[in-house]
């Protein structure tokens, strides 16, 4: 095979496991609190600020301004849901999705107004590694592997904690969680949390590999909806594996065409597939 | 031990409940019984805290529960199998049983309550990694049971617990209430099905049209004149 094309693979494979974390945070929100958080990108941008003004001004230890900034993005999570969601919980899902919709244009401005438009990089180049004939970034393999490493704590979570079990059966029946001792109210704020933490994981991971400006979180957002939508919305191990299907097919088509082609192939995909499988790729 | 004063309740407008009052003793199996539609149900979700009374009071162990939300309700001792079973059935028979005791002193003993869930229930133990949603109707009624007696209640709301099971198995279900009884919880149940509940109750009451009609021993009851013309075709 092209060593070449063996590299795109590679880091596709690389790509899809931060967009994959992102799908998981979202579809987790979405099964258990029913809503879509639509400025989910713009809480990994807020993340990514916080690592930039912690390590790259302020001097922090990298580790401890990443462990600062997942804290960080958490409360926000929990305050997005205290502020906006829950006071609408109710009401009509169009309602629900303008004013989470609004969130993300508020934490654009807001991130302009203080910080202006330019490109900041919290000046950490990580080495690239040169396996064989390939070269693959330091910073990509590092985030390939804690995003692994956070969709399996995740798991975990899910599947034996009383909390986690919890998040999965109030997706089936919110009603009766009350009769099982369970206060739903709780339940939201920490899976708000969780979903938080995510995006601060993921924007720990993307600031080593992309400068953040105010608007970066569209270079995410979309693709983790395709993605959410694509592996069927609520679906966990769904969202996961597209999220490796749509970065195969964005690196793949930027080796054979360029990387702007590939994103379009990747939207077309997309299209394709709410055609055929309108119920996501892996629904029963 | 649970005492009602003149509870109303409805839907919006609606009223179901029209100034109802019962009395539960500690040790006691209560029926409500009555007709389709005459507010057995609201009845007991009024009690377990899933719908809010317009009036009335409601106390448990001398301690008012009037307006407590539903978890707070279950905190109390007060577990509710609710009608249709209501089981989480895209998770197992164990995860289950864990939901049924997320209350933190309830996790503390989970697993001495479970294995006293599965010695209740054998069926369970053999079932206990497979999808609630594939059982059938006889072991969902197991498990939506043992998933209220994980929480170590002192008394047990039972809505309908045998709607929708096949005659056969109607059969199994009342010998289960009447396990429950041995085991010494008080039982409060509500059943359409007169003539089986009559036999494992010591009260009951009957309710027509949100209003309690008639109330005595299960042996006045399986007696009475206009109970046996209306309700069991003699």
């Amino acid at each position: 095979m092209d060593i070449f094309l063996l590299e795109a693979i590679i880091n596709g494979i690389l790509l899809g496991g931060v967009l994959a974390l992102l799908a998981l945070g979202l579809n987790l929100i979405f099964g258990v609190i029913d809503v879509v958080w639509i400025c989910y990108a713009e809480l990994v941008m807020c993340g990514m600020y916080m690592i930039f003004w912690l390590h790259g001004f302020f001097g922090w230890p990298i580790l401890i301004a990443s462990f600062a900034a997942i804290l960080g993005v958490a409360g926000l999570g929990v305050l997005l849901h205290l502020l906006v969601i829950s006071p609408i919980l109710g009401s009509a899902p169009i309602n629900q999705l303008l004013a989470t919709g609004g969130m993300l244009f508020f934490l654009q401005s807001l991130a302009t107004l203080l910080f202006g438009t330019d490109f900041r990089n919290i000046g950490l180049r990580l080495p690239i590694i040169e396996f064989g004939d390939i070269f693959i970034s330091y910073s990509r393999l590092l985030a390939f592997g804690a995003a692994l490493i956070g969709a399996v704590a995740l798991y975990l979570f899910l599947s034996r904690t009383y909390l986690g079990i919890a998040m999965r059966a109030i997706a089936q029946d919110r009603e009766v969680m009350g009769l099982m001792g369970v206060d739903q109210r709780r339940i939201y704020l920490i899976t708000s949390a969780v979903g938080g933490a995510l995006a601060g994981l993921a924007a720990c991971l993307l600031v080593l590999q992309y400068d953040v400006h105010p608007f970066i979180g569209l270079s995410f957002g979309p693709i983790t909806f395709m993605i959410c939508v694509l592996g069927g919305l609520g679906n966990m191990i769904g969202g996961f594996v597209a999220a490796f299907v749509m970065s195969q097919i964005i690196a793949i088509g930027g080796y054979y065409f360029s990387i702007e082609i590939s994103y379009v192939l990747a939207f077309v995909f997309f299209i394709v597939l709410m055609f055929i499988r309108p119920q996501g790729l892996l629904a029963r | 031990m649970l005492s009602l004063r003149s509870v109303s309740a409805g839907y919006g407008s609606f009223r179901a409940l029209f100034d109802v009052s019962l009395e539960v003793a500690p040790g006691e199996a209560i029926g409500v019984v009555g007709p389709n539609g005459a507010g057995k149900s609201t009845l007991m979700r009024v009690i377990s805290g899933m719908l809010r009374s317009f009036s009335g009071e409601l106390a448990f162990e001398g301690r008012s529960l009037t307006h407590l939300p539903a978890y707070r309700i279950v905190e109390a001792g007060i577990a509710h199998v609710p009608e249709h079973r209501r089981l989480f059935s895209k998770l197992t028979v164990e995860e289950n049983l864990r939901i049924g005791a997320f209350l933190p002193q309830a996790r503390r003993n989970y697993a001495e309550r479970s294995e006293w869930v599965y010695a209740l229930f054998p069926r369970l133990l053999e079932r206990r990694r497979q999808l609630a949603g594939t059982l059938s109707g006889g072991e969902q009624q197991m498990v939506a049971i043992g998933r209220a007696l994980m929480s170590k209640p002192k008394m047990l709301l039972m809505d309908e617990p045998s709607a929708g099971l096949a005659p056969l198995v109607v059969e199994q279900v009342f010998n289960l209430v009447r396990r429950i009884r041995e085991e010494g919880f008080t039982v409060l149940i509500v059943e359409q099905n007169l003539q089986q509940v009559l036999e494992v109750v010591d009260r009951a009451y009957l309710l027509e049209v949100g209003r309690i009609r008639l109330s005595g021993s299960a042996a006045e009851l399986k007696t009475n004149p206009m109970i046996q013309q209306a309700y069991m075709g003699l």
